[in-house]
């Protein structure tokens, strides 16, 4: 039977729940109510107040006990509303919970997961739509995850709670809704997800996240009627980076274009190429090309199908790096 | 208009003190009977601890002017407000302390080298928290006031006897992180106890800029059960953690202190005090001063002081010698160190960029 991507997470936090009597979830509205999504939907009538934590609104203050909660011996799993309301608890993220385990030279974990509905294309006011993921993997000590499947929201979510080190867990809000007939039910041992290659192609490698994911599996329709042949990467884990998945298949494809909806100077995209040209630079026939929102804060939302990368962007960059192929080829003859 | 000449409006809440500045026990209907169960030989450990970390002051400043430290918190003066309190705990009580609670560290069994060894550079914390049931020290003012606060939730919801300390100083009441800390825990009537050093300055900015009302006053709006003792009188510091902590192990709720104390010291080793305080203030405190004032109750009682002073300087001078014995010698971290607990689980970037590291510096070795 089908499902959503809401009810897989919400499967996958019940699942965590139930399996480990210090998971214990804590947010704004999340028990009562179930969560302004409905994530959480039920669980307090199941599990308690006490293991499903309806909190006072400060966002420092969630993330800030969590991590007094695991000092204690917790596995918390704390709700971010939206995006742009994790920013107040920016010090007990990255001085707090990515440092404890350095600072406490390896005597306290912190298996504390953050989840936070995140990126645009819902229509929202201002700071419901914002794409913070680079702060994150640039803060050693944490680990990020953002899945786009419904299949991986499941297991990547028991991933995380399960895991020793904090996650920052992106949620593809404006995709809650996606629907998937696959089990759930799988959770891998690993520490953190690999990149997986959802499509494979021979031309050019498109790499993804999150929301994006969809739309580019959309470009390589539309590149296929085309006659091109697009690779499409969901990387999944943004830390650790699974480069090598990327590397190899760009060493098939010699061109590289990066898609996240997140800015563009100092983003993922930019890592990301900049890693690929140094492992993949003798393979390489075009410059590894981006495509982002733009440098402005996010948009009022009559403005953000111009600031999210679609299928017309992507399309261009892919044409940009084959034409540049095609030319050198017609000159080669 | 200085802010040096703020007024703060008059507390609602009284201060209590046991002992006057002149040794002079004060009765107190409300917080005596915490103080029954201590013994002579207890107030005379308090003199010992208080020495001692008096002594681990002075050798600590005088390590960091040799280059020993890059740099000290000086915790002169603040001893009765930190061992009263400390003492006054059980030891599996969950204590999550600023940079500056040498005091709250060394009552709990940390060495002085190891307390040190962080002011040196030469590790991240001094003590095992799992061991001490100390959290790591915290730099960034305030933000540990919610840990404490989340410790607290997590013993109420697993109905544990235990009590969360949260210690912080006046400067940190002004944080949102301790405010929200107070917020939660009063929401969930967790059992949390916030200990407020009121130490009069934050660096250079007098205590008059963070509160307009006593801190104390602030704390019992949030419906926290609050007292507000002279923190250089190391009964009533003793006797109002008790009330706390008793208040919390009833399953009342959270509690807030204001120990009214003073830094008599620098900020740190890189501040200068004489920039922005006048010597009179210094002055008009050292009048007040929490060991001093312990001897002269002892005094008072009748014991044998002299005898107790021998033992304390006994023990410093212990404390001294093996201290500087194990900083100057202090090894400093391999450099394996630097990629080690960066993740508790495989990270395979980090252990790539180690295993570089470590083959870049292995290139050197041997050559010329």
């Amino acid at each position: 039977m089908a499902t959503t991507m809401l009810k897989a997470l919400n499967k996958s936090l019940h699942d965590a729940l139930s399996e480990d009597d210090k998971v214990i979830l804590l947010g704004e509205d999340i028990g009562t109510l179930g969560g302004v999504f409905r994530v959480t939907d039920g669980l307090k009538a199941e599990f308690g107040e006490h293991r499903v934590v309806d909190t006072p609104l400060a966002e420092s203050g969630i993330v800030g006990t969590a991590i007094g909660l695991a000092y204690r011996g917790y596995r918390p799993v704390v709700e971010i509303q939206f995006d742009g309301f994790t920013y107040p608890a920016f010090d007990q993220l990255v001085s707090q919970l990515a440092k404890l385990h350095y600072r406490s030279r390896g005597r306290v974990k912190l298996p504390v997961t953050v989840r936070i509905p995140y990126g645009g294309g819902i229509g929202s006011p201002e700071h419901h739509s914002e794409s913070p993921e680079a702060y994150f993997a640039h803060t050693a000590g944490l680990r990020v995850f953002a899945p786009s499947s419904v299949e991986d929201a499941y297991a990547m979510l028991r991933q995380a709670i399960t895991c020793d080190d904090p996650v920052i867990f992106f949620e593809p809000k404006r995709r809650y809704h996606e629907k998937s007939d696959a089990e759930l039910g799988e959770v891998p041992p690993d520490a953190s997800p690999k990149a997986k290659v959802i499509r494979s192609g021979t031309d050019v490698t498109v790499v993804g996240y999150g929301p994006t994911t969809y739309t580019l599996i959309d470009a390589a329709m539309a590149a296929e009627d085309e006659g091109t042949s697009l690779e499409v990467i969901d990387l999944r884990s943004l830390d650790p980076l699974d480069f090598d998945t990327v590397a190899q298949s760009v060493q098939r494809t010699g061109k590289l274009v990066v898609v996240h909806e997140a800015s563009r100077t100092s983003g993922l995209g930019a890592e990301i190429c900049a890693e690929i040209t140094e492992r993949c630079f003798d393979y390489l026939e075009h410059a590894p090309l981006r495509v982002t929102g733009f440098d402005v804060p996010y948009p009022p939302s009559r403005l953000e199908s111009h600031h999210l990368p679609d299928l017309d962007r992507v399309m261009h960059a892919v044409d940009t790096v084959m034409r540049h192929h095609e030319a050198s080829k017609g000159a080669a003859q | 208009m200085s802010t040096q000449h703020i007024d703060v409006a008059a507390g609602c809440l009284p201060t209590h003190q046991l002992l006057n500045v002149d040794g002079k026990r004060i009765p107190d209907e409300e917080l005596d009977h915490h103080l029954k169960d201590l013994k002579e030989a207890d107030l005379a450990d308090f003199l010992r601890d208080m020495v001692v970390l008096r002594r681990m002051d002075n050798e600590a400043t005088a390590l960091q002017r040799q280059g020993q430290l890059g740099l000290w918190a000086p915790l002169l003066g603040q001893e009765a407000a930190q061992i009263g309190s400390v003492r006054a705990t059980n030891d599996d009580d969950f204590i999550f302390p600023s940079y500056r609670e040498h005091g709250v560290a060394w009552a709990r069994g940390v060495q002085a080298e190891d307390l040190l060894s962080v002011w040196r550079g030469a590790q991240a914390s001094g003590w095992d928290p799992n061991e001490v049931n100390i959290a790591c020290q915290q730099i960034v003012i305030g933000s540990q006031a919610l840990h404490a606060a989340g410790y607290g939730m997590g013993i109420k919801f697993d109905g544990g006897e235990q009590v969360s300390v949260a210690y912080f100083g006046d400067g940190a009441t002004s944080q949102g992180d301790v405010n929200e800390a107070m917020v939660f825990a009063a929401s969930y009537q967790a059992p949390v106890l916030f200990f407020c050093q009121n130490n009069q300055w934050a660096i250079s900015e007098p205590v008059a800029l963070q509160s307009r009302t006593h801190i104390a006053d602030r704390a019992h709006g949030f419906g926290l059960k609050t007292w507000r003792v002279d923190g250089n009188d190391i009964l009533a510091v003793y006797a109002a953690t008790k009330a706390a902590l008793a208040h919390a192990r009833h399953g009342l709720g959270p509690t807030f202190i204001e120990a009214v104390t003073y830094r008599m010291g620098s900020h740190t080793t890189a501040d200068d005090p004489t920039r922005y305080r006048k010597s009179e203030q210094l002055e008009e405190w050292k009048a007040k001063d929490p060991i001093d004032r312990l001897v002269k109750y002892l005094h008072e009682m009748g014991a044998d002081v002299q005898s107790y002073e021998q033992r304390a300087q006994n023990a410093a001078d212990e404390m001294a010698a093996k201290l500087r014995t194990a900083i100057t010698t202090m090894e400093d971290p391999k450099v394996e160190e630097l990629f080690t607990n960066v993740y508790a689980e495989p990270h395979e970037p980090t252990e790539r960029a180690a295993k570089n590291y470590l083959d870049y510096l292995a290139e050197f070795e041997g050559g010329e």
